[in-house]
């Protein structure tokens, strides 16, 4: 066997794990775009405008975000509730910037590629060690998920529909665990606990002073003043 | 505003975002803190929502079988337990709560 057959079975190799973890990370994100859809009806949404939020938006934290506001604040915090989901969405910008040399193309790809650019198929293909394998995870990740949330997401919406007053079937505290889920990843180091404790507490504390809604983006001057004084920080990071 | 216009607007602006991550120069990441208060941003943003759905009524803080859910979530997903099953058992917990009393 040559030198050149051998790299190319590992070549295959390498491809196969690659499309294994984006699968496997794509499925398992795919499920909850069931407690997506049922949120989102029970915050007072219809089943196409469910639908509408993960075809085009296609950015879970954001969607979350936008029909928990809604949920406590109702279509008067409609303002917030879009500055709530757009201020989550910021995070795709820098995810772009980051893929967008590794990507490359023209500009149907760039489109195609940020309309893609999610924490998981960034994290997947970020963890490939070489750059045509990080595509391979960017493409698969984002496709597997772009399918099965926007089907689980119609799914979920219309048991959501079925179901009727949301909180008999504890639907606000799932919310709020869904939310949780998304959070713990993030806070592995200090700086981001602190900051979380501190978010929420300004939160639930402005809740009875502010309109709905309010609260969540004035919590979110924790992060900039933290973040642009780097207090509780690490001197530099890689 | 309407509900479509909400869902509209705001989808519109997270795809603006989207974008503009392969616009604009990725030199704009050297700056350190650009980076870290968009990380920061996103934890806060996630705790302040978990606060307000927790705790907050309305206008209202409220302390009801949603306190007991969040704290049963958290304990599962520190033993590593998956997403939906969390968000599933957390329902559950608060479901159950609210048949007794």
């Amino acid at each position: 066997m040559s030198v050149a057959e051998v790299g190319e079975l590992d070549e295959l190799a390498a491809r196969k794990i690659v499309i294994r973890e984006a699968w496997a990370v794509g499925v398992a994100t795919a499920a909850y775009g069931i407690s997506f859809g049922a949120l989102a009806v029970a915050a007072g949404l219809d089943v196409w405008q469910a639908c509408f939020l993960s075809l085009v938006m296609f950015t879970g934290g954001s969607q979350y975000a936008l029909v928990g506001v809604l949920a406590t604040g109702g279509v008067a915090a409609g303002p917030t509730a879009i500055a709530s989901a757009a201020l989550l969405g910021t995070r795709n910008a820098i995810y772009g910037m980051r893929m967008a040399p590794i990507l490359g193309g023209g500009w149907w790809t760039k489109l195609a590629a940020a309309w893609g650019t999610i924490d998981e198929s960034t994290a997947v293909a970020l963890a490939q060690p070489r750059p045509h394998l990080r595509r391979v995870g960017f493409w698969v990740t984002a496709l597997v998920i772009f399918i099965g949330w926007n089907l689980t997401t119609l799914l979920g919406a219309l048991i959501g529909d079925a179901l009727g007053d949301p909180r008999i079937y504890g639907l606000d505290a799932a919310a709020a665990a869904a939310f949780l889920g998304l959070l713990w990843p993030r806070l592995k180091r200090l700086q981001a606990s602190a900051v979380a404790v501190a978010a929420a507490l300004v939160a639930v504390l402005l809740t009875p002073v502010l309109m709905p809604g309010l609260p969540v983006l004035v919590a979110a001057l924790v992060a900039v003043i933290v973040g642009a004084f780097n207090w509780l920080g690490t001197e530099k990071r890689a | 505003m309407t509900m479509w216009q909400i869902v509209i607007l705001a989808s519109i602006a997270c795809v603006i975002f989207k974008l503009a991550g392969y616009l604009v120069p990725a030199r704009v990441l050297d700056n350190p803190a650009v980076s870290r208060i968009a990380e920061l941003l996103t934890v806060a943003l996630l705790a302040a929502l978990i606060g307000v759905q927790t705790f907050a009524q309305g206008q209202e803080i409220v302390l009801d079988a949603r306190v007991p859910a969040v704290i049963v979530a958290a304990g599962l997903f520190a033993l590593r337990v998956p997403f939906i099953v969390v968000v599933i058992v957390a329902a559950l917990v608060a479901a159950g709560i609210r048949a007794l009393t």
